[in-house]
């Protein structure tokens, strides 16, 4: 209680039942604490609602709600400083969030965030003094086929340029709000339904079954409740669908681990933390498929035994959460959720959906529950696999959005139908998300077994330097391999494919912004993803601007090799930019380090003086011959 | 009784309890597998990787695999001892570890482990950070400069009513292991002293409690680290 009347009422003062009165925020606070039953396992949702309500978490906050969950502030602190869009100062009354991606880049990022800087006065990183506007960077946020693009307020903005930047900034000077700022007319499809009202477009350019226009909500479950659960997984099985997200686990294997897990609570969560630069598929599958997706989540639930489904919604995507919402009540209705599904006694399923807060590392399925349990990102030990113990303690299945929804197809059409679709090993299709260098980005539905040169021909990308294939942990390949084919057993991907056109600096352009990717995307929990992403990064600087020796190149390839050690996905990978690129691009390396030199500390003397210099207004030699 | 498991450890058939983490067993059968994050008796996490061997070809930290029968284990090939001494270097060169100044020398873990591994000169370069000392708590200093961040403090030290008084802060690496200014206020004698003894290294130390121990009378200032549990079979 702050600037409050002191009481000198004594008799007030001695009793000790009298609670001081809540200010404002508490107040506020207390209401979300109710909302979610002041349950600590909800602490993200808690924190995102203040986040949203303020601007920022303030320490206030977090004092009051360390005392009513019981929690220590350092532990909640814990978790707000962990997620990238939690913040503990304000972030203004106006914030962008502008995408930092390598793609964002290559489509000229930087001369937007210049007119952004210039205009709003401040740097990125900052908030300008009268608090009204707030200039961040952001990795991909899920826009690779139209960037540059940034969220403000949750709203997002595609194909900035720079004039379009300086009329923002003069709009919210102008005091308009987000909305009013759109100048283009909304986007394809759902982007302009009146859930969604977003300039955001779908490009989708090749449809298989699913993107198929033919669906009708309940096709899948009207199937199932004629089934018994073990005749769902059998079906699932026999299609040999294997998860889309990238990793490849066969998903009825998964399922069929979790519904013999001797836990009869069991839960199903969709991953649609989508955070691998340059994949954007399950957003448009959000956008486009809900019903379809939820649907693949009922009947998961009903094979695995869950009653409760959580969808796992990345923030950026949170402009989908209206879209989503009204998705749901539409098949509550429809009875296709909900209690006694189509009439079953007994089929009781619900969903949620369970925000994000910024974390690529959440994708990873074991650190998508730790964060949908409310703490931060930590990818956990296994075993125990989440099949076995997983959200709160329980069986788990967690599966990613393209998964579920191919799941409706096969029990639509059989898994005999599915298995015909595809290779032998790699069955059905897989949902691409193709960006930067070729002229038609977008979405891609095709089969398993399509070569990378056949996806350059179908989008329309000549004059390729590389392609990157399942993003920044994936390879980036080079035209010698074009040939090679896209499925589990060749090239494995979660659907994201950057194609790199000849003109570009892939090296420093791109391999670069994939390592400072990583390093700002590390839980920081295993010492080697922790440390050494940052050692080749400063490697990779050292031969970038030329002061690279061989031993530089010999040393990568070396301790490349100590990454295996780490427990995740993201750190078993994060060395692989430049891994890859070293096996396929050598030459790129060989002629940017010095051949007739052994040794190079990396040291710059001008660099290391510049500063002191600058302030001492001298100049020095070392620094006129630079 | 718990059931009882057979597995190889390095070509040597060993017996063990269902349950038994890979570590305990191992050491149970002689074998020392190096750990610096786990602790005994306390759930383990994983942290530091330095545990890591081959349980039928894969690569599992030992300290939180539970054996199962028929394990083929791999310790001390020269890819895994290489590896684990990588990690050490690593840490080393990540935070300031100065052991001459340091008072938990001859104590600290990590020393022990780098006199193990006969480190000399770290194949990393310094990274010489600027890092902070917390001195303001009643009972406790932690100095960020030697802290390794394997959350041992953070899994072991709770108050009374079950609240982390020491918890992580930030990722990436940026994170830090920070102490609730709070709890650190009313923390107990007892779990103080837990806290500067279950730190692998100095970075928390007991307040009006230096150089108690004198240098030459320390837990590895004659025995490197380990030799416990290799000493009986040999």
């Amino acid at each position: 209680m702050r600037n409050a009347p002191i009481i000198q009422d004594s008799a007030m003062i001695e009793s000790p039942e009298i609670m001081p009165a809540k200010s404002k925020l508490q107040h506020e606070v207390s209401t979300i604490l109710e909302h979610y039953q002041h349950d600590k396992t909800r602490l993200m949702d808690i924190l995102i609602d203040i986040q949203d309500e303020n601007g920022y978490i303030p320490a206030e906050a977090i004092d009051y709600l360390s005392h009513e969950l019981n929690i220590s502030t350092v532990d909640i602190r814990q978790t707000v400083s962990f997620y990238h869009f939690f913040s503990e100062t304000p972030r203004g009354k106006y914030t962008i969030y502008l995408n930092d991606s390598a793609v964002a880049n290559m489509n000229g990022r930087k001369a937007v965030s210049k007119t952004f800087e210039k205009e709003a006065g401040i740097s990125f990183g900052s908030v300008t003094e009268d608090g009204l506007i707030g200039l961040f960077n952001t990795s991909c946020i899920g826009m690779n086929d139209q960037e540059p693009a940034a969220l403000i307020n949750g709203a997002v903005f595609t194909r900035l340029t720079p004039f379009r930047a300086s009329e923002i900034i003069r709009d919210i000077r102008a005091g308009k709000q987000v909305e009013e700022m759109f100048v283009a007319s909304y986007g394809d499809g759902n982007n302009s339904s009146e859930f969604i009202k977003a300039v955001v477009n779908n490009h989708i350019m090749k449809r298989g079954p699913v993107l198929s226009d033919q669906f009708k909500p309940g096709e899948g479950i009207k199937e199932i409740v004629k089934m018994s659960p073990e005749d769902v997984i059998k079906e699932v099985k026999i299609s040999n669908i294997r998860g889309r997200g990238g990793a490849g686990f066969p998903t009825g294997l998964k399922w069929e681990f979790c519904r013999n897990a001797a836990d009869q609570t069991r839960y199903i969560f969709c991953n649609a933390d989508e955070g691998e630069p340059g994949t954007f598929k399950d957003r448009v599958i959000l956008t486009e498929k809900p019903f379809m997706l939820f649907e693949g989540m009922v009947i998961a639930g009903y094979a695995i035994g869950a009653k409760e489904g959580i969808l796992y919604l990345r923030y950026e995507y949170k402009y989908l959460k209206k879209h989503l919402e009204n998705a749901l009540q539409k098949i509550r209705k429809l009875k296709l959720l909900g209690k006694n599904i189509l009439g079953k006694k007994g089929f009781n399923f619900d969903i949620r959906i369970q925000f994000g807060a910024g974390a690529y590392v959440c994708g990873e399925e074991s650190a998508l529950i730790e964060s949908a349990e409310g703490k931060r990102g930590e990818p956990r030990d296994r075993p125990p696999f989440p099949v076995e113990k997983g959200y709160l303690e329980k069986p788990t299945v967690v599966n990613n959005v393209e998964t579920l929804c191919s799941i409706v197809k096969i029990i639509k059409n059989g898994g005999e139908w599915y298995k015909n679709l595809g290779t032998k090993e790699s069955t059905g299709t897989k949902v691409l998300s193709i960006s930067c260098d070729c002229r038609y980005p977008g979405i891609y539905e095709v089969e398993w077994g399509f070569s990378v040169n056949d996806i350059l021909d179908m989008v329309g990308g000549d004059d390729v330097q590389a392609v990157q294939v399942g993003g920044p942990s994936g390879s980036c390949i080079a035209p010698n391999e074009f040939n090679r084919t896209l499925c589990y057993t060749d090239l494995a991907t979660g659907g994201s494919l950057i194609i790199i056109g000849n003109h570009r600096d892939l090296l420093k352009g791109i391999i670069l912004n994939f390592m400072d990717f990583f390093i700002d995307e590390s839980c920081g929990s295993c010492t080697p993803c922790r440390i050494l992403t940052v050692l080749l990064r400063d490697k990779l600087k050292k031969i970038i601007e030329g002061r690279g020796v061989m031993q530089d190149l010999e040393d990568m390839e070396d301790w490349g090799k100590i990454m295996k050690a780490n427990r995740c996905g993201l750190g078993l990978t994060a060395a692989n930019p430049i891994l890859t690129t070293l096996k396929n691009f050598k030459n790129l390396y060989l002629n940017k380090i010095q051949i007739n030199k052994d040794y190079d500390t990396g040291f710059r003397l001008d660099e290391a003086l510049r500063e002191g210099m600058k302030a001492s207004n001298r100049k020095v030699s070392v620094l006129e011959n630079k | 009784m718990n059931q009882i498991l057979k597995f190889k450890l390095d070509g040597v058939e060993c017996m063990g309890y269902k349950d038994q983490y890979i570590t305990n067993a191992a050491a149970e059968n002689g074998f020392y597998i190096p750990t610096l994050c786990n602790i005994p008796g306390v759930k383990p996490r994983g942290a530091c990787r330095i545990c890591n061997v081959r349980v039928n070809g894969k690569l599992m930290t030992a300290c939180t695999t539970p054996l199962a029968n028929g394990m083929v284990i791999e310790c001390q090939t020269e890819e895994l001892k290489d590896l684990r001494k990588a990690i050490i270097e690593l840490m080393l060169t990540e935070g300031n570890h100065f052991c001459p100044s340091c008072e938990k020398s001859g104590n600290c873990e990590l020393q022990a482990l780098a006199y193990r591994f006969n480190i000399t000169v770290p194949r990393f370069k310094y990274q010489f950070p600027e890092r902070d000392i917390e001195a303001s708590h009643p009972k406790l200093i932690k100095d960020h400069n030697r802290c390794i961040l394997c959350k041992r403090c953070i899994r072991v030290i709770k108050d009374e009513q079950g609240r982390n008084i020491f918890a992580f802060g930030k990722r990436g690496n940026r994170i830090t292991i920070n102490i609730d200014t709070e709890l650190a206020n009313d923390i107990s004698d007892e779990n103080a002293r837990m806290a500067y003894e279950i730190c692998p290294v100095g970075a928390i130390l007991l307040r009006e409690n230096a150089f108690r121990e004198p240098i030459g009378k320390r837990k590895f200032d004659h025995v490197p680290i380990g030799i416990e549990m290799e000493r009986f079979h040999k």
